[in-house]
């Protein structure tokens, strides 16, 4: 299973680095929307440095879903997803492989977003350590989470609308986490031991499980 | 009518007569509350419902799970997760709409941020994406094994509702009858008329799905009569390869105009 995800894996990170969708469109994007963001909440009155965690995760759930959506593209054009099945690669495997290249991606797209609020809004990140696992662990409940929808609604034509209405409910509890443990990590200098990086725990490994178990009942669609 | 319609009939009777009896007594019979006044017939209403929405919830995911394992892949898994999932939106848009109603009085806003209420309305959006995909055109089966995955990922926030007043300590009052120590704090006929009402609208619930399944059945039914009617008409037209001996196609649900 592992060796046909590092496979699966390395072909998508491949795809990314000649097509360079991530570096010409996503990273400018999130950039764009923090400087939306700075306009439609105002530099004044430290406001925009208190909403920057929920800033950073709902920026980063964007585009992740946009992450997703081309992750799951690429496997449908051409009968590529028919190729993966053809080659006999494991379809745990391959969900592996499809989450791990999505979550770097999105880590990518969080170690842009990161500097951006500390730059653009002025933030001073404290408890790095538990910023780091709150966001290895969010991704990993939303990339889980993403793939495996993503792959449920590859085969349709509505699949740029439906994902996000599907994903982002079903990953709003993480969105909550994610949001509450990096307001704990920069405004309380809370550690690791915070209770929210626990559901994140959780939540991640529960839909990792989930799409490793059942990807082969989507992969069969 | 056979045996089993006629069960079907009693149990919606049931239902009806039970969901009027509870409004007697929620209205009638039993006194305003010490603290709530008449704010507390609405308790005869919400928990029940609610507890609709999760049995639903419940059954979607059980048959999700028998459409997936493949010892019994059935089609009639895949109606029943369908039929229990439009019961159960239908009842999470009234759980929130009467728990709306309640917390205005109570808490003097239409809606707050409680840790309950939001992920009951994100339960609420999870499973209108379930319907969504579900809509999505395709062979059954394929559909079927798109919605059983979508369904059981949606579920897991079931358990989360339901431990969410624990974990996130907000407004919302702790659980009144699945209360850790199994002993509810509602007395006499209070109780009486909330326990009719559980029955009531779980029997609602009942009636609700095994009708709706009838339809998808029905649904299912015209669509294989039509095919089939297409694909004869077609050969017939292309020579007559099947004409003669092959039974008609034609079907009452057809002719009757009943399910056009």
């Amino acid at each position: 299973m592992f060796h046909d995800a590092m496979i699966v894996a390395l072909k998508d990170v491949r795809i990314e680095l000649r097509s360079k969708v991530l570096l010409n469109q996503l990273l400018p994007f999130v950039l764009v929307v923090l400087i939306l963001f700075g306009f439609a909440i105002g530099t004044a009155n430290q406001t925009l440095v208190q909403v920057s965690p929920g800033i950073f995760w709902v920026v980063a759930f964007f585009a992740a879903i946009l992450a997703v959506e081309r992750s799951l593209s690429v496997e449908s054009d051409n009968h590529a997803k028919e190729g993966l099945m053809v080659y006999g690669l494991e379809p745990a495997g391959v969900f592996l492989g499809k989450l791990i290249a999505v979550m770097v991606e999105c880590f990518a797209v969080e170690v842009v977003l990161g500097l951006g609020v500390v730059v653009l809004y002025g933030v001073k990140l404290h408890g790095v350590m538990l910023l780091i696992l709150a966001s290895l662990f969010a991704t990993l409940g939303l990339a889980s989470v993403g793939v495996l929808f993503g792959a449920l609604s590859a085969a349709t034509k509505v699949r740029e609308t439906l994902l996000p209405l599907l994903v982002l409910p079903a990953t709003a509890p993480v969105l909550l986490a994610a949001t509450k443990a990096w307001e704990d990590g920069i405004v309380n200098h809370s550690g690791i031991g915070d209770p929210w990086l626990g559901l994140l725990v959780v939540f991640g490994l529960v839909f990792l499980a989930i799409g490793l178990v059942s990807f082969e009942s989507v992969l069969e669609d | 009518m056979n045996r089993s319609g006629v069960l079907v009939r009693l149990i919606g009777l049931l239902a009806i007569i039970g969901i009027v009896g509870t409004y007697w007594m929620g209205l009638v019979v039993t006194p305003p509350d010490v603290f709530q006044g008449n704010l507390v017939r609405l308790v005869y209403l919400h928990p029940p419902v609610a507890w609709v929405a999760y049995l639903a919830y419940g059954v979607t995911s059980l048959a999700s799970i028998a459409f997936l394992w493949k010892r019994t892949r059935n089609l009639k898994w895949d109606r029943l997760a369908a039929s229990s999932a439009e019961v159960g939106v239908l009842f999470t848009g009234l759980t929130l709409v009467t728990g709306s109603i309640w917390g205005r009085p109570t808490w003097g806003v239409w809606w707050t941020w409680d840790a309950r209420l939001t992920t009951t309305a994100l339960l609420f959006l999870l499973y209108l994406g379930y319907l969504a995909i579900r809509r999505i055109p395709g062979d059954r089966y394929k559909v079927g094994t798109r919605s059983a995955v979508a369904g059981l990922v949606a579920f897991i926030d079931v358990p989360i509702v339901h431990q969410s007043v624990v974990w996130w300590k907000t407004l919302h009052q702790g659980a009144t009858v699945l209360n850790p120590s199994l002993s509810p704090k509602i007395h006499g006929e209070m109780a009486w008329t909330l326990l009719l009402g559980f029955v009531s609208f779980t029997l609602l619930y009942v009636w609700f799905t095994i009708k709706r399944y009838q339809v998808a059945s029905m649904t299912d039914e015209l669509e294989d009569v039509e095919v089939d009617r297409m694909i004869r008409e077609r050969l017939e037209s292309d020579g007559g390869v099947l004409s003669g001996g092959a039974p008609r196609a034609e079907s009452n649900f057809v002719d009757g105009g009943s399910l056009k």
